[in-house]
């Protein structure tokens, strides 16, 4: 039986002072002032040789700090880690890379600083150049590089380590969408080949789609350590509470001049839901009020359905249904009736937009959440298995030929 | 299950396996050296001249200041260059691995607080930069002996050992410096008038022997003024006596200061990329 490499971290805290001297460095009350701030707080895991680990929370939760200390950047104030592998982590990408330099001699500083010996450098050099697509470039100084060229080449060298352990915290939030899909590809072939990846993202579907299991980390505690859907699910579910409204919703933002002032679901009845069985027709319906100034306009509606880990799945927009909205009146109801709504049991989110032309007069992400309840054949919540979203009436018929 | 883990991280706990590790990483050392190295003379044009020209300019300024106008006494049979040159070449080692080391933490900040690998490593390749440069000086050295027609004695074989103490000695007090400057960013601007200063108290621009003899034991807590005496009477052989106590204090003084410096370095390094 294989040993088990693990990373266990164990009640640790990291703590930065922050002191305050009086202005003319005089001490107030005969003492310097030092307000005690907690990154992280008794935080305490397991990770197992193997595991993908996503790290995910809100803007200063200490993902970047948990991080920083696996890598031995910053020291714990309080506990203990241990770990067995080798540790690599990308924290940044093209740390070290010097902008006088060219892309090749960029090549073999970064890997060295990333701890690779010369001799593995030498040896991954041309696989190093082709994943990065740079070609004839890497001869050129890499202050001549666009932004872009600096980010592939920088991660390329990150990528070809062969740690362990790899830590890699948003770098992914830089680059355009091919490069990104490449990027997680890569990733994904460290994982399956049996290193432990440790990875913080704001990326959901990036995380649930390479990671196993999920950190959920608020203010520097951890709120939930497990399956990574499930983490996905708490994290959202605490970043718009419980009930999402157009008041407490993930974003608001707009130009103005008309904005939403409620919204909800109603079933085929008429009645306001917010639970109902698949394969069931609701309406979403949403009031809006029109200013003073904003009158005879002509103007778009569009709704969203998205997944509870954040992944977008249908989009209704009133114009390319040929629906024409004027803003005659001050205020306008619309409804956007949806048959047969083909879903697997779970929790949805619908975010709204009002559009007139090119600009966006409001849009509230997430301002509303239902509930699609399991029937007889979805006994499974959605998170014990991937099977998918849609949940599509089908039949099946069997002949002997 | 058994599991050996090899790496514990805790706090405050110094770090065992610290020279071992450095070790591993010793082909950081080289490569950023070169990167240093490498840096410093892309879109130059005279940027490699340089080094030789700056030892020779300070050279011929030394000889007309003190040799010519103070005229100042050279040892023995020397040319009065080449025992200005034979100093100059350890000074211009110690001062500028002294300013490098002591700039290099903030320079490389960036690194620092992303990415993790033995501290030490940052002043000490500064310092093996700082080595080529004295190479390249020493080349013109020969040079100028060659010139002068002066041909050094069998104690040229003990330089080594008076470059080696010169550099733990810059080294020591570059490493402290170096820390010290992370957290308070005056050192940036002390050291290179300590320096400036040092060059006029060092005995580079004359012979140490000028110094009256009941100062003389003081004057070489100094660790240059050890170091540059050696240099002299190991280039310029029989010509330079060398004063026996003041090297050997010169030492002790040398190693204090190696060990101050890796240790306090040793102690501020898990803070730094906290306070950089």
């Amino acid at each position: 039986m294989r040993d088990t490499l693990s990373a266990k971290i164990r009640q640790f805290g990291s703590r930065l002072s922050l002191p305050f001297k009086g202005s003319s460095n005089i001490p107030i009350d005969g003492a310097d002032e030092t307000r005690e701030f907690w990154a992280l707080k008794n935080l305490s895991l397991e990770v197992q040789q193997g595991e993908r680990i996503g790290i995910i929370g809100p803007n200063g939760a200490g993902k970047s700090t948990i991080l920083k200390i696996l890598s031995r950047i910053t020291d714990p104030t309080k506990g203990r880690i241990q770990i067995k592998g080798r540790v690599a982590s990308l924290l940044e990408v093209g740390t070290g890379f010097h902008p006088e330099l060219t892309g090749r001699e960029n090549i073999f500083l970064n890997g060295a600083i990333l701890g690779m010996k010369r001799a593995e450098i030498r040896k991954k050099f041309d696989d190093i150049v082709d994943f990065a697509e740079m070609g004839e470039f890497i001869d050129t100084p890499v202050k001549r590089y666009s932004s872009g060229m600096y980010v592939r080449l920088a991660f390329s060298v990150a990528a070809h380590l062969e740690p362990e352990i790899l830590i890699v915290d948003e770098v992914l939030a830089v680059g355009d969408a091919q490069f990104q899909k490449r990027c997680l590809g890569k990733m994904e072939d460290v994982g399956r080949s049996g290193r432990t990846v440790l990875f913080v993202s704001h990326n959901m579907s990036a995380i649930s789609n390479l990671c196993s299991k999920g950190l959920y980390l608020q203010k520097g505690k951890a709120i939930f350590f497990g399956d990574v859907k499930s983490a996905i699910s708490a994290y959202f579910e605490n970043s718009m509470g419980d009930k999402p409204s157009l008041d407490s919703c993930l974003g608001r933002a707009g130009s103005g001049g008309m904005k939403y002032t409620e919204i909800w679901i109603e079933n085929r009845m008429g009645q306001e839901v917010e639970k109902f069985s698949a394969g069931e027709t609701i309406s979403i319906v949403a009031e809006a009020e029109a200013e003073q100034y904003y009158q005879n306009n002509r103007i778009a509606v569009g709704f969203a359905i998205d997944t509870a880990s954040g992944n977008r799945l249908f989009t209704a927009v009133s114009s390319w249904k040929g629906q024409e909205i004027r803003t005659d009146g001050k205020r306008i109801r619309v409804k956007c009736k949806i048959e047969s709504v083909p879903l697997v049991p779970g929790k949805y989110y619908i975010s709204a937009s009002l559009i007139d032309g090119g600009e966006t007069l409001d849009v509230a992400a997430c301002c509303l959440s239902f509930e699609v309840t399991e029937d007889e054949m979805f006994h499974l919540r959605f998170t014990d298995g991937d099977f998918g979203i849609l949940n599509l009436p089908y039949q099946f018929e069997v002949s002997h030929v | 299950m058994n599991t050996k883990f090899d790496l514990t991280i805790e706090p405050g706990k110094g770090f065992g396996g610290y020279w071992k590790e450095l070790w591993q990483y010793r082909e950081l050392f080289y490569f950023m050296a070169w990167r240093d190295i490498l840096v410093r003379y892309k879109q130059t044009v005279i940027g490699i001249i340089w080094s030789v020209l700056r030892p020779l300019l300070t050279m011929v300024v030394f000889t007309l200041v003190f040799g010519k106008l103070a005229k100042m006494p050279s040892e023995g049979e020397a040319p009065y260059p080449v025992m200005v040159f034979a100093a100059l070449l350890p000074w211009q080692l110690f001062s500028t691995v002294l300013t490098e080391s002591t700039n290099s933490m903030v320079a490389n900040a960036n690194m620092i607080s992303k990415i993790y690998f033995p501290r030490l490593i940052i002043p000490s390749s500064s310092a093996i930069v700082s080595l080529t440069d004295f190479l390249i000086s020493f080349g013109m050295l020969l040079l100028i002996m060659f010139w002068y027609q002066f041909l050094p004695g069998w104690q040229i074989l003990f330089l080594p050992i008076f470059l080696f103490i010169a550099l733990i000695a810059a080294l020591g007090a570059g490493l402290w410096l170096g820390a010290l400057n992370v957290k308070y960013r005056d050192f940036r601007y002390i050291v290179p008038f300590m320096v400036q200063l040092g060059l006029y108290i060092s005995p580079v621009g004359f012979s140490s022997s000028v110094i009256p003899d009941k100062y003389r034991l003081l004057y070489s807590l100094n660790p240059m003024v050890g170091v540059i005496d050696g240099f002299r009477w190991a280039i310029l052989g029989e010509s330079s006596a060398l004063y026996w106590p003041g090297l050997l204090l010169s030492i002790v003084v040398t190693l204090c200061m190696i060990t101050c410096g890796v240790t306090y370095f040793r102690s501020m390094e898990r803070t730094f990329a906290d306070i950089i």
